[in-house]
This record gives structure tokens, sequence and C-alpha cells, in this order.
């Protein structure tokens, strides 16, 4: 990892800084407290050296408690934990040289800026001179130049995370820790500093392993992430994998909004039965999903549905269903439709364009689909 | 805001206190602090007992103090005694109230309510305990024993002091520390020392200040060879009917006053800095 700004990294966006960073691998990571399951159970996980990785998942699913086992707060039950292939599952935390970020900054409010950032470097016993050349630079790096003699109480709350960012980095730490560090703040701020970290991890080059619950921020920030829920990672991919291939029902429903179609005890074959639709299973799809088959849901994406007056308008090959308008949710550049769809008035949502025309509570129309927008996850 | 007295408006607003509370407080401060001041003019009397009003005025008992080597001494072992349980209390003290910060549910809780049994337990009783643990272990008369049946009584006091400046330290910051590079033992001098040094500081005041007029379990672990202030004042009133006292009275309330204010001038310093 390098302080220096890399305007080549900088061309070419996020996962392509400086390859410099540390490869992190949790081989079988189990941690339970006693209680009824595990906190975080049998993970395993590798983030790649200088990548964005994001631990998503809803509070207690274990994400939080990962991030800590990596940072060395908590000991493993079971597992290992290794960086750049060394095993550090007995390091103490003071030892790992990982840099962290707490929700609440956790600066020291008895040290002015300057000398929370050289803290640190302090503990490293880094000469005068170095400590003041090298603190210059990050806070010139986090914006933050002329705060050197400013108390972290007279800062801003974006400011203070700015200054433990500062703090975390300086060092030039194996990688970088960043535990729900922007939920304290508000949403203008919030996007503001996702901007600023995305920028700073790729003038830094260093693996980033960033927490939150947060699927917006996960999606905006991280080259890849891994979904948590019930201690177990449901799936690990690429923003645009998770949100466009979901393999479980929870991912789909968690990232985003889908239209769940549960298909019960069906077996997938060419066609599939839903509420007495009868509706065509991409072969590609079929084929992508051996082992999807006794319990599964079909998964579409509001804005992969359109709506028709009726079954004549739908085009051949697509799949359809029908639905009543149970609300009109006006979003600016589009509405959003509520409806209820099928015998069972399961509900479901589309996105049409004022260009569609007007509907109205209690329009009966038909929601349609092409086989290639719909994904197979299992429920 | 231009003007200085604007922080001062802010209390005007607040509803004004009736005459009748402050004559009431007024009288209140006086019974308090009247008797302890009455020793003061008694302290430059001319009598050789006690009287009051005093008459003429004298250094005499002053004189009497500073050049009979019974106070002298009394007052040296004083100020040893209550220096080493003042510097044992607060280490101990500092490290319970650190350990029972961290520890929860009912263990932590027996563990503080035995610690400040002593302030609670009558001091006779103390005294006597101790007593007969310090001749079995020949501890009456030492330093160490004076120091140890001292600090007993002492910390409780820096266990709330400092338990009190724990309640506004966030642990998060040791685990900030830790990622950082510091070690526990590193982390509790460079973050949690300086934030709590308040509490540590009074601690170790009120521990001085605890062994420094403690009389019953002096009068219990006195020698011929050594004790300490307070209980040579109570030899000079019971047994020799001595008007230094007024002299060594004065002086401790003044000592123990100085002591007192010791963290409100050094607050002010770092305030002004």
């Amino acid at each position: 990892m390098t302080m220096t700004p890399d305007t080549t990294a900088k061309a070419t966006g996020p996962s392509t800084g400086t390859p410099s960073g540390t490869e992190i691998r949790l081989d079988r990571v189990t941690k339970d407290y006693g209680l009824a399951a595990p906190a975080v159970d049998d993970i395993s996980l590798t983030i790649e050296p200088g990548e964005f990785m994001t631990l998503l998942g809803p509070s207690g699913s274990g994400k939080t408690t990962t991030l800590n086992l990596i940072a060395g707060f908590e000991t493993l039950t079971a597992g290992s934990i290794a960086l750049n292939g060394t095993d550090v599952s007995d390091v103490p935390p003071h030892r790992r040289n990982l840099g962290m970020l707490f929700q609440n900054y956790a600066l020291f409010p008895h040290l002015t800026v300057a000398q929370n950032v050289a803290y640190p470097l302090r503990e490293r016993k880094v000469g005068k001179r170095e400590i003041a050349r090298k603190v210059a630079e990050v806070l010139e790096l986090v914006q933050l130049t002329g705060r050197d003699d400013n108390h972290p109480s007279q800062l801003s709350g974006g400011q203070q995370q700015r200054v433990a960012l500062a703090r975390a980095i300086v060092f030039e730490p194996e990688a970088l820790l960043l535990d729900e560090p922007l939920g304290a703040l508000d949403r203008n701020l919030r996007s503001a500093l996702q901007t600023e970290i995305r920028r700073i991890h790729r003038e830094v080059g260093s693996t980033f392993v960033f927490v939150t619950h947060d699927q917006e921020e996960a999606m905006n920030l991280s080259d890849r992430i891994a979904l948590f829920n019930n201690g177990r990672i449901e799936q690990v991919g690429t923003p645009q994998q998770l949100y466009a291939e979901p393999e479980t029902l929870f991912t789909a429903k968690f990232l985003g909004d889908s239209n769940v179609f549960e298909l019960g005890e069906a077996a997938l074959d060419a066609n599939v039965a839903w509420d007495g639709e009868s509706w065509v299973i991409d072969p590609a799809t079929v084929a992508a999903h051996p082992g999807v088959r006794a319990s599964s849901a079909v998964v579409v994406r509001p804005e992969d549905v359109e709506v028709a007056g009726g079954r004549d308008d739908v085009p051949a090959g697509a799949n359809a269903v029908r639905a009543t308008v149970r609300d009109v949710e006006y979003m600016g550049s589009y509405r959003t439709l509520l409806l209820a769809m099928g015998e069972r008035g399961l509900p479901g949502r589309t996105r049409v364009s004022p260009l569609q025309g007007e509907y109205a509570i209690g329009d009966d129309l038909v929601a349609w689909w092409r086989p290639q927008a719909q994904r197979i996850v299992a429920a | 805001m231009t003007t200085p007295s604007t922080p001062r408006r802010r209390y005007t607003k607040v509803d004004p206190i009736p005459w009748w509370l402050k004559a009431f407080g007024g009288l209140v401060v006086v019974f308090f602090i009247l008797p302890t001041l009455f020793v003061i003019p008694m302290s430059f009397s001319d009598a050789t007992t006690f009287q009051f009003p005093p008459q003429g005025f004298t250094w005499r008992l002053y004189e009497n103090f500073f050049t009979n080597p019974i106070w002298l001494d009394s007052l040296g072992n004083s100020f040893l005694v209550a220096t080493l349980t003042a510097v044992l209390a607060t280490t101990v003290g500092t490290a319970a109230a650190v350990a029972l910060s961290r520890l929860q549910g009912r263990v932590a809780q027996l563990v503080r309510t035995l610690l400040m049994v002593p302030i609670v337990a009558p001091a006779i009783v103390v005294a006597v305990a101790v007593y007969i643990a310090f001749l079995g272990w020949q501890l009456t008369g030492t330093v160490l024993g004076y120091v140890l049946a001292h600090t007993a009584i002492a910390v409780p006091y820096v266990l709330i002091s400092v338990t009190g400046a724990l309640g506004g330290f966030d642990p998060k910051l040791l685990r900030a520390a830790a990622s950082l590079g510091s070690s526990p033992a590193r982390a509790f001098v460079r973050v949690t020392m300086p934030l709590i040094s308040r509490g540590i500081l009074t601690g170790a005041i009120f521990a001085f200040i605890v062994s420094f007029d403690e009389v019953v379990l002096a009068l219990f672990l006195r020698s011929p060879l050594f004790q300490t202030m307070p209980v040579q004042m109570y030899n000079s009133v019971t047994v020799e009917i001595d008007p230094t006292i007024s002299a060594a009275s004065s002086l401790m309330v003044v000592a123990v006053t100085i002591i007192f204010l010791l963290p409100q001038l050094l607050r002010g310093r770092v305030r002004r800095r």
C-alpha cells in the first residue's frame, strides 16, 4: 500500500488499485457464544489483495462478529484466519497491523487531530519528522489540512470520521476494516463519504473489508459482496452478480425488490405451473441450476415486469399472470404499480414509465416478462 | 455576543432563589464550617488552657509545635503513612475499578460490595479486627502496618471516584488503540489513564486525607516509637492538656483544605492553557 495518490489506479476504477494489498483468508471460521445458534457458522471466504469486500446482512447475521474475528477482538471457536498466508488466529489485535474504522469514530478525545493521527506512528516508534510528514500527507488525503490542533469535539461527525480514517490508514496497515462507519451520519454526508472512501480505496490500493446492513451502500462501494444470513454466507459475488443472479430467495429479497413466485415441490423442467399458469423456463436457467429442483421459486425484478391490458397483448413466449392494481407510487422518473397477482392475489410490483399511460387502483391487467429475465432460486 | 456579560444572562432566566432558602443555606454552611474556624484564632491565644474568646496574640503555640520533636515526628509520620497509603490505595483501587468495569453480573456486584465494607463497618470493629490480626503478624507500630490498615479503608474512596470517571469512558477506545498497535498495557497508559486522570487524582487525595486524619485504627496500631499526628493530638488532649493542639489543628485544617483544593487549582490551570 502506498500513500501517494496513484493516478493510473484512479483512472481505471475500483479493484484495479495498486495490487499491493493483503489477502485475507477465512477458513471454516466459527464463533459460538453458547447461545441457541453460533454467531458465525463455518464460514469460508477469501478476500483478494486490494479488494473492496463488503460483509452485508441484517443485524444479527454475523457480519460484525466476522469483522471482529478478523480484527482479533473476538477469539475463534473453530477455524482459522490467515493474512497473506500467515495464520493469525492466535495473534492479539495489536500485532495484526489492521486498521479499523468504527461507527462512533472512537477518536481519542484527549488528543488533537494531529495527535490522534500520529498515535499509531508513535506506537511504532516512527521518528518525529517522519510523523509530521505522514500526518500532513494523510490529512491532505482526507481533506482536513489545517485542522491539526482541533480536538475531536470541535469537529462535525463527518470530519471526525475522516480523522478516524486518516488515523486508520496512516500506518499503512495490511488491510482496513470498516464497521458501519457511515451509520451515524445523515444521508447527504453518507453519500459524500462513500465517494471519499471509494476514492481513498483506489488511491491507497489496500484491502478494505466493509460491514454494513445497507444494501445500497454495499452495491455502491463494493468490488464484491458477501451476503450474510443467520451466521452463514448466503452468496458471494459482485454487486451485479448478486442482483442479477441471486442463488437464494434471501439474496433476491435482500438486494432490491423482487416478485417472488414460490413453486413448491415442482420439478424444474422446460415448463412449470404456478397458480394455474403454465410458464416457460429458459433452458439455460434449468441447466445453470441443476441442484435447484425440489423447493424453488421464480424471481423477477420489478423493472423486468411489463403490464398489458389483456392476454392478447402479451408477446408469444412470454410468461404471464393476471394482476390487479392495488396502489400506484409516484417515484419521479417512473411509477411503481403495486399488484395483486394470480388467483391468490400475491403481492408484486412493476415499474411503468409515464409514456405507458395512466393506471388506476383496481385496474385488471396482465403482468408479463420474458423467461430470460426470471431467476430460479432455492426457496 | 459582543458583551462579556452574555453568559451571565443565562442565569437570570433561572427562577430566583427565595431569600429564606439562601438564609437557610448560609446557616448550614456556618454550622459546618464555624467549629473548624474557631480553632484558628485559638491557636494564636496567649492563654495556657483552652479559652474562648482567645486572649492576646502570640506565635507561641506554633513555636511549641515546630520545636517539639514529638509533634514534628508525628507530623512526619502522618505524611509518610498518608503518602504511602495514597500510592498503594490509588493503585489497588484503580486496578479494582478498571477490572470491575469490565465484569458484569453477580460476582462483580459481590466484589464491589465487599470492597465497600470498610466504609460502612464501624471503625472500632475494623480497628479491633486489624489489631488482633496485626499483633500476630507483628505489624503493629510499623509503617507497613499503618499503610496496610489505612489502605483497606482508603480503597473504597478510590474505587468510587475512579468508577465514576470510568462511567464516561468509551471502551471502544481500547479497541481503537489495539487496532492502532497498542498492547493492553500501553492502551491503559496512553488512553485510559489520561481520560480518567481526574478520578484517579480525586481518589488519591481522598486516600491521603482518609489516612492523614484517621485516628481509631492509629490508636490501636500506635507504639511508643511511632505514632501519627491525630494520635498525638488525642494524647495532647486526654493526657497532657497541651494547648499546642490548637496550632496542630489549625495546621491540619489548612493542609487538608489545600490538598482538597488542589484539583480545582490544577483544573483551572489546564483550562487556561
